[in-house]
């Protein structure tokens, strides 16, 4: 059993920095929803503040970490281009293996991971980050608004439901894109 | 909850939606640098800032920058005020972020 360096970046990206990106999600967005509850005593309610606060800044360094790996390491191997040879652009099967998106793009049934699969994932990725860290600022710094304020509350979860849609987009394509062809 | 005249005056809501439309623009220049490196093929060159990463590296420097001066010019401008048409900016806000997702969709930015 064993991995190779990159092999070892892209789990780090996907599994350990997404996975723990869902698990800060739900803690926050139980927090965010019971912030405007009537039933919570001072004390309980400044608990809850203070975990919100703990959880949802977790899950922006997550997002960014795992968008700025991903965009700036990952995909520069992903979108590798194969060496030249013979006056041939693109060498066929095993010799693509290295090369992700060329070896995608080399088959008809494989095309579309890359033509809707990547060209999704890699833009919509980019919105988690700036909307968890707008979300976390205004739960930390406005928190006493947000527990009095509907309309604000509601804006806030609608850019928080966004920002999970986008990095379960992105999580979700990585991970079938590199089942399809691995980054080794 | 509904906030009064107090709490506005101790915290004002200005900073708030601030971040929150500042969010939404950096979103929509993310969707609309992806759609215009799609109609044209020398914004995506110019937007290449790093070879490797190719024009994704150009949108993305880009939407942050967007996001970050958006976010600086609207909290300097609102960081003592109450927005009155709060509804007004949250409807803009959450148009901003559906037009990103709708502009990062590649059926979408294929028609372009």
């Amino acid at each position: 059993m064993s991995m190779s360096f990159r092999e070892l970046v892209t789990a780090l990206h996907g599994m350990v920095l997404g996975a723990a990106f869902l698990l800060a999600f739900s803690g926050g967005w139980v927090a965010l929803r019971s912030i405007g509850s009537g039933d919570l005593t001072t004390e309980g309610r400044s608990r809850l503040h203070c975990r919100m606060a703990m959880l949802l800044w977790s899950m922006t360094i997550l997002a960014w970490l795992a968008v700025l790996l991903g965009t700036w390491v990952i995909y520069p191997w992903y979108r590798a281009k194969p060496p030249v040879a013979g006056g041939v652009e693109t060498p066929a099967g095993a010799a693509l293996a290295e090369y992700p998106k060329y070896l995608l793009l080399s088959n008809p049934q494989t095309t579309d991971w890359h033509e809707f699969g990547m060209e999704w994932k890699e833009h919509v990725a980019w919105l988690a980050p700036i909307l968890a860290t707008a979300v976390a600022f205004v739960a930390t710094c406005r928190r006493e608004q947000l527990a009095r304020d509907a309309m604000l509350r509601r804006t806030v979860l609608f850019l928080y439901g966004v920002c999970f849609f986008a990095a379960a987009v992105a999580g979700g394509l990585g991970a079938l894109i590199n089942k399809a062809a691995p980054t080794r | 909850m509904t906030p009064t005249p107090d709490d506005f005056r101790a915290h004002p809501n200005g900073p708030a939606w601030a971040a929150i439309l500042a969010a939404a623009i950096g979103c929509a220049t993310m969707g609309l640098l992806v759609d215009l490196a799609e109609v044209s093929k020398s914004i995506s060159n110019s937007l290449n800032f790093y070879n490797p990463v190719g024009d994704l590296s150009g949108k993305s420097i880009g939407a942050i920058l967007a996001w970050l001066i958006a976010w600086a010019a609207l909290h300097a401008g609102w960081k003592n005020r109450n927005i009155q048409r709060a509804g007004m900016v949250a409807a803009v806000s959450i148009l901003l972020v559906l037009a990103a997702l709708a502009m990062t969709f590649p059926p979408i930015f294929g028609l372009l």
